[in-house]
């Protein structure tokens, strides 16, 4: 089959070897778990309990106003110890429900199954909204939200984003494995709700067995489809993808949604069923822990709010060269300076990294190489940007199209002296937004 | 034992990406000046040992000169892209040419073709060509008097380069046996580093093929000269040179290889990099066929190198999803 792919990118080593072949284990429930009330984005919820109440598995805890919201839910049952704010894996430090497990991890009720193919689709974005199913490639958007675009902008085609380009994860990969008659489950009930005529799912190409695996599922129907797509980074930034499997360009400042397209990560895809057929709520999700400061790199299924610490504590602790601990993938992932921090619904990996992979060079000047410019998947130049954005030119440097940096990171790793070019056009990027409000 | 962990290791924080690529600025100067080696083989072995001096006293003074200026202005010098212009420099410079001109050459390529902008990546001209280009202006005839290679025997003290045979009527490349040997192997007279094609390509390629030298660049530039060059050989072959022997002689190779790609002096942007190749095969046809002087290579690269700026800013691609107001 042919291969698709998109313009420009870069080609980090995988590092997948550490875990791609590590059943989904489930590890013990944790004694406290911290459940933030901002891990989507959105307005953060207000909490509907208090210090002392006993909530069970599954319980709303705490609820979202507006649109563009989520709610969040007990992912053990026991007693509400404390809401205070603790440091979350996203950087900030929002308040967090913090409940200490009674250990019997009793669901607030029988989780029954109905036939979805009898429910009206406002009833199954209702279902969906009221699980708090958020995008669960590492953005953590509101997946209702998602699924009810416009009636302006039709949608022909539902994308299912199986690439996993993030360097050393694996969670996904493992997810199409072991649960792909739930992803494809999944998969059918977005289509029905969003009306698209087919599905593409791709796949990078490193995942052989994946591809495999599903197009053997979906022989028999014809408006599901398997791409794999080259093993490149960004693969899986959504814009890319789209270019690479359908050739649409989604407009600068615009959303797939324009061009008739909506992307969902494997992980959101496989949350969907359960919430639709039973109610049941997201508490848990699927994580990655590796790197080569992780004694045995695994992949776990997690309940939401699981401090960090558990999870290494399983996958055999720290080496002592640790140096880094990541959420996320190590292009785009966030450094932690503690490993107390929660599980939330975007922690796609938790990534220990070594001093000899984290040690950062020297920085040179620039040697105008234009291997950034080279490596841009959204058609940037780097290297002019962060020049014009030093020296405060920011109407130039709008111009030129910073706000379009989907801020994948590739050109700050090939940039040959070292500049930290995606960071310094994040910090461009908030400035010209400052500017323009 | 987690406890003692969480409290005790003190973790990087850092702003993604958390890996880089193992290149850095160094690694590609090193490896340029690698990719350098066949040529200066061959030019000890055509000019004699005099050739690696010059080479040697090039390049030391390019590091003294970046040493000196780096310290008055206390800064520490970080790179060896210094050394690299140093050899490019000699590269270029006709044999027996006195070790002071060399140093004056390297002092002016170092000073004023580099450091006076600010050092490494700010500056506009290339440097080892502005330094040449300075002792060119200066020293007229020294820089054209042609030794004739050891090895060939010849008392001559003066010794025809195949450019300037052709324009001053003395053609020294006649039959195919003269192409081959003279033109690809680099059995001719002319500057330290430049005769020999073939040692020159072998080292292009390399960088070609590490991506240290964007291909776009000796693609355009030679394919705009062996184009241009035929049409006006097909027009008047009595006139005008064959587009073959344009590709091979002079400094050509070396300036398309290892010249025109310098990153810093060249566009950013890969349409920018075919405008600049194309706007240097013409020049320096210009100059070989109409001009005074035999050779256009340099200044076709120090002019395009001008325009550098002005190209970057109207060839910048269009980015994803672009709309044109």
């Amino acid at each position: 089959m042919q291969v698709k792919t998109f313009k420009r990118g870069t080609h980090p080593p995988e590092f997948k070897e550490l875990a791609a072949d590590k059943k989904i284990e489930e590890i013990p429930l944790p004694e406290n778990v911290f459940i933030s009330l901002s891990q989507h984005i959105g307005a953060p919820c207000k909490p509907i309990v208090k210090p002392g109440d006993e909530v069970k598995t599954g319980q709303l805890i705490a609820e979202g106003e507006g649109f563009v919201t989520s709610q969040v839910h007990a992912s053990l049952s026991g007693k509400v110890k404390k809401i205070d704010k603790y440091p979350s894996p996203i950087g900030t430090k929002p308040t967090m429900i913090q409940i200490e497990s009674d250990g019997n991890d009793e669901p607030l009720q029988e989780w029954t199954e109905e036939d979805w193919h009898k429910l009206s689709i406002e009833e199954m974005k209702n279902r969906i909204a009221k699980a708090g199913i958020v995008g669960m490639g590492g953005a953590a958007f509101p997946t209702n939200v998602k699924l009810s675009p416009p009636e302006k902008k039709p949608i022909d085609t539902f994308i299912i984003n199986g690439c996993e380009c993030e360097p050393f994860l694996t969670a996904d990969h493992r997810m199409m494995l072991e649960n792909s008659d739930k992803l494809l489950e999944g998969t059918r009930i977005i289509m029905k709700i969003l009306g698209a005529k087919r599905t593409i799912i791709g796949i990078e190409e490193n995942k052989l067995d994946a591809i495999e695996l599903l197009n053997k599922k979906t022989a028999s129907e014809s408006n599901i489809s398997v791409q794999p797509v080259k093993t490149k980074y960004p693969q899986g930034a959504e814009k890319n993808l789209i270019d690479a499997l359908l050739k649409r360009k989604v407009p600068a400042g615009g959303l797939p949604m324009d061009v008739g397209v909506v992307v969902n990560n494997v992980g959101t895809a496989i949350a969907v069923p359960q919430a639709v057929k039973t109610k049941k709520p997201l508490i848990e999700r699927v994580v990655t822990v590796t790197g080569q400061g992780i004694k045995e790199p695994k992949n776990l299924r997690v309940r939401i709010g699981t401090p960090f610490k558990n999870l290494i504590e399983y996958c055999g602790g720290l080496t002592p060269d640790t140096k880094k601990i990541i959420n996320g993938g190590p292009m785009m992932g966030i450094a932690q300076y503690t490993i107390d921090v929660p599980v939330i619904k975007g922690t796609s990996g938790v990534l220990a990294l070594t001093e000899d992979i984290t040690q950062k060079a020297k920085e040179f000047t620039c040697i105008r190489c234009g291997s950034c410019v080279e490596t841009c998947p959204m058609g940037l130049v780097p290297t002019r940007l962060v020049r014009l954005i030093e020296f405060d030119k920011l109407n130039m440097a709008e111009e030129m199209g910073t706000m379009s940096c989907i801020e994948c990171g590739s050109c700050a790793y090939v940039c040959p002296s070292n500049i930290p070019l995606v960071q310094r056009i994040k910090v461009g990027k908030q400035l010209i937004n400052e500017k323009n409000n | 034992m987690a406890k003692k962990n969480s409290e005790e290791q003190r973790f990087t924080l850092s702003s993604s990406p958390h890996l880089s690529k193992e290149d850095d600025v160094n690694k590609i100067m090193n490896t340029v000046i690698m990719a350098l080696v066949p040529a200066i083989a061959f030019s000890v072995y055509h000019f004699g040992w005099d050739s690696l001096l010059t080479i040697m006293v090039a390049a030391g003074s390019c590091l003294a000169t970046e040493y000196l200026i780096k310290k008055m202005r206390k800064r520490e010098v970080t790179d060896t892209s210094s050394l690299l212009t140093g050899i490019l420099l000699a590269m270029t410079l006709p044999p027996g040419l006195g070790i002071g001109f060399v140093m004056l050459g390297s002092v002016f390529a170092i000073a004023i073709g580099k450091e006076i902008f600010g050092g490494l990546g700010y500056n506009i001209f290339n440097p080892a060509l502005l330094g040449r280009a300075f002792l060119q202006a200066s020293f007229p005839v020294k820089m054209t008097t042609w030794e004739a290679p050891q090895h060939l025997a010849m008392d001559a003290k003066s010794f025809a380069t195949p450019l300037g045979g052709y324009k001053f009527g003395e053609s020294v490349i006649q039959n195919a046996g003269d192409y081959i040997d003279g033109l690809i192997m680099g059995n001719v007279g002319g500057c330290i580093g430049e005769t020999s094609a073939i040692a020159i390509i072998l080292g292009g390629v390399f960088i070609l093929v590490k991506k240290y030298a964007d291909w776009r660049i000796p693609v355009s530039y030679l394919g705009t000269v062996f184009v241009l060059g035929g049409i006006f050989w097909l027009i008047s072959p009595a006139n005008y040179p064959d587009p073959i022997f344009h590709l091979f002689s002079g400094g050509l190779m070396i300036g398309a290889f290892f010249m025109a790609t310098d990153m810093v002096t060249s566009p950013v942007t890969p349409l920018g990099s075919w405008i600049f190749g194309i706007g240097a095969g013409v020049i320096v046809i210009l100059i070989r066929l109409f001009g005074g002087l035999p050779e256009g290579v340099m200044y076709s690269i120090i002019f395009m190198n001008a325009f550098v700026p002005l190209i970057d800013r109207y060839t910048r691609p269009k980015y994803f999803g672009e709309v044109k107001k």
